[in-house]
């Protein structure tokens, strides 16, 4: 996509992804000079257990910058940043002597530490640390997981206590690498990252150290916290030493925070939603932390430098892509994801019929695990084709059930929705969506987000980009869906669907964690 | 009735006979199955085999389906699946042109927006996803005219409107502006609506079988007129 337009400088944004990992080199307008991608083994050694290899990843870094540096044919004098954004919450430890990882890295997905997670609860319940974190006990996040390894991984408690064991999520991991790795490299990471750990307090934006004693994670393995957007060091030594030595490595995002600041959500009450396998919607609520009843989870949404940080609401839907996924794979009723539109928009309605995709329980704002899918309203009148389009509905839906609870918690109506990902391309669910929510639903013309965001994040720290207006004059809009649905409608229609919810709950014998 | 070619049948009843129970077979069972000489099954199991309908084992010189038979099955394109492979590159088409893109396939007698990428300027824009325009006078129309001959056969059927004075609405004036696109690439020139202009390309399949057009329409002055618009 290089063409003569483009004239440096550059910024290059590292995606440190759960399957792969990506570098995208952006000019100032935020357009794609030229990426690189590579792939990394999915480790499972148990049934839902899911481990990285992070020298694997690190080597797969430094080929796909190299890569895309050589692809857009620029040198070091043309990168001003480099900046960088990451599967979040996966969590790894390793030796500051030889730079080796203890054990594999553990993914976010990874469930092990559910019954860890589960003790920790004992007596107070899943919600013991979210006034200071934000955040419910569960498996996903980083210090229960870096517990684990302490518990499971022999003479690694003691090497820790001794101060041999550095902790990081692969933000801190990249970084550690890119800056010099056993010769000084620095051991930092970002709000975001940090408030995905459960060990950090959001008001203050340290390390807490009283959870982090409940939790048995040594504070001295920690990094240290910074803003998102800052001079973390320079890039120094190894393979990429020699190619761009010298470059500030000057921002960290969290995947899902990087596609907020991508999207340019940087006033209160703006979000955006990705649409791909799950889904994720975060909602800027500006310098307030707010403490969440509705199943939300509070998280930091981004630092800039010295500035007060920005905290978010954020929601997230297990099952949406995944679904279409499911009716092409499991059911057959399609040959490819994108023709559950051709199926789906062959009726006129859902017939009736209503899809509650909770294959592994209900998530936000429900949380009931003994929940499980159901079609509901089925008649002979319903085809397979008001099936496709109760699909396309459920995460409509749901999202609107997301935005109902942010609403409620923040107070903040929503005025209208930023989407990217894969299902975008999806012109009757955007539409869906739209009447669904009631608010227009707009798509940038930058469909890489995440990277975009981690750019402007290091390009912001090192005055590539004056402010967040620049970066917002760079937004553009590539299509826009306007609610068309009476109200009436809608409102029936959602009352159907939340009893379709109903429907699902309680499918389970044994009672829920909670 | 006129007599059928008979190497034509002897080929359908060869398919028949691999897609029957056993999947693959030798030379001299074909020929024995069918009642044919081994040298004239030969010679059309190599056609077959040339056209991509057959295969031959290399370890075994046994023969089955080839893959080319499933493609044919499965050739129809889903426009949605079209919108989905081409986002990325309509939002750059859109970013580096800084004009709008639409994506059209043949639907009846006419153009069918698929896809519709807006003008990167921050003014108010309509999607137009699901809109239908003529096949003789837009540059979307034209190249799917000129490269794809089912909507040919539709734009040389229908009535051809003059929806402006520039509108060319008789035959042998339409079939020399679809010489033109296929020798250059397709405009529109107020032929549709005053005021816009629009150029377009195909979309080939690999196998350049056309399956879309896509195009750039742009406001256009007689101010304007010694710009330059560049061809997607």
């Amino acid at each position: 996509m290089t063409d003569a337009h483009t004239a440096g400088p550059f910024i290059a944004a590292i995606d440190q992804g759960t399957t792969s990992s990506r570098c995208i080199v952006f000019d100032k307008d935020g357009r794609i000079v030229s990426v690189d991608q590579k792939e990394h083994e999915q480790i499972f050694p148990k049934p839902a257990w899911v481990e990285h290899d992070a020298t694997e990843i690190w080597n797969n870094v430094q080929e796909v910058v190299a890569g895309a540096v050589a692809k857009a044919g620029i040198t070091r004098d043309d990168i001003k940043a480099i900046g960088i954004t990451n599967q979040r919450e996966t969590t790894l430890l390793w030796d500051k002597n030889t730079g080796e990882p203890v054990h594999n890295a553990i993914v976010w997905q990874d469930t092990r530490t559910d019954a860890l997670c589960r003790e920790l609860a004992r007596n107070v319940g899943k919600d013991r640390f979210r006034r200071e974190t934000g955040l419910p006990l569960a498996s996903y996040f980083a210090g229960p997981k870096a517990r684990w390894l302490l518990d499971n991984v022999e003479g690694l408690r003691e090497r820790a206590e001794a101060g041999d064991i550095l902790f990081g999520t692969m933000d801190s991991w990249v970084i550690w690498n890119l800056t010099g790795g056993v010769n000084g490299g620095k051991h930092v990471t970002d709000v975001t990252n940090a408030s995905r750990t459960m060990l950090m307090n959001l008001h203050k934006m340290e390390w807490d150290e009283r959870i982090c004693e409940s939790i048995g994670v040594p504070k001295q393995m920690l990094p240290e916290i910074r803003s998102s957007a800052e001079v973390y060091g320079e890039v120094t030594g190894g393979q990429l030493g020699d190619l761009l030595g010298g470059i500030p490595v000057a921002s960290a995002l969290g995947d899902q925070q990087a596609a907020l600041f991508g999207q340019t959500c940087f006033a209160e009450g703006e979000a955006k939603s990705t649409y791909g396998t799950g889904t994720f919607m975060l909602m800027n609520t500006g310098d307030k932390a707010i403490n969440s009843y509705s199943g939300l989870l509070t998280t930091v949404g981004y630092q800039i430098g010295d500035q007060k940080p920005v905290y978010a609401l954020e929601g997230s839907i297990a099952v949406t892509g995944s679904l279409v996924q499911w009716m092409r794979d499991q059911m057959g009723l399609i040959n490819s994801a994108a023709e559950i539109e051709t199926l789906a928009s062959s009726v006129e309605d859902n017939g009736g019929a209503y899809f509650v995709p909770a294959f592994s329980g209900l998530f936000a704002p429900y949380w009931r695990s003994d929940a499980r899918g159901v079609i509901a309203g089925l008649t002979r009148y319903v085809t397979k084709a008001h099936i496709a389009r109760a699909v396309l509905e459920a995460t409509a839906w749901q999202t609107r059930e997301i935005t109902d609870a942010m609403t409620k918690d923040s107070g903040v109506e929503l005025a209208a929705l930023k989407v990217d990902g894969g299902m975008t391309s999806n012109n009757l669910l955007m539409q869906t969506l739209s009447d669904f929510l009631d608010a227009p639903v707009v798509r940038p013309m930058v469909a890489e987000t995440t990277c975009l965001g981690a750019a402007y994040a290091a390009g912001l720290a090192v005055g590539f980009w004056s402010s967040t207006d620049e970066l917002r004059a760079n937004w553009r809009r590539a299509a826009e869906w306007t609610p068309n649905m009476d109200a009436g409608t809608r409102d029936r229609e959602y009352k159907s669907w939340l009893k379709a919810v109903e429907r699902s709950m309680g499918w389970l014998d044994e009672s829920g964690e909670e | 009735m006129a007599r059928n070619i008979q190497s034509l049948e002897r080929a359908a009843a060869m398919l028949r006979l691999l897609a029957g129970g056993e999947r693959r077979l030798g030379l001299s069972e074909i020929a024995s199955a069918l009642d044919l000489a081994k040298g004239t099954a030969h010679g059309i199991l190599r056609t077959l085999q040339a056209e991509g309908f057959v295969e031959q084992d290399p370890a075994s010189g046994r023969y089955q389906l080839g893959a080319e038979l499933l493609r044919l099955g499965n050739s129809y394109l889903d426009v949605h699946e079209l919108r989905a492979r081409a986002l990325v590159w309509t939002d750059d088409l859109a970013r580096s042109s800084g004009e709008s893109v639409h994506l059209g396939v043949l639907h009846q007698q006419g153009v069918l927006i698929v896809h519709h990428v807006f003008r990167p300027d921050d003014s108010r824009q309509v999607l137009e996803v699901g809109a239908m325009q003529p096949l003789h006078s837009t540059a979307l129309g034209k190249v799917l005219s000129a490269y794809d001959p089912v909507a040919h056969n539709e734009a040389v059927e229908v009535e051809r409107e003059a929806f402006t004075a520039r509108t060319v609405t008789d035959p042998d004036g339409f079939e020399g502006i679809l010489d033109l696109t296929r020798a250059r690439d397709a405009a529109d020139v107020e032929e549709t609506w005053e005021g816009i202009a629009s150029v377009a390309a195909p979309i080939h399949d690999r196998r350049r079988m056309p399956v879309g057009a896509s195009a750039s329409p742009a406001p256009w002055s007689a101010s304007a007129r010694t710009g330059s618009c560049a061809p997607s």
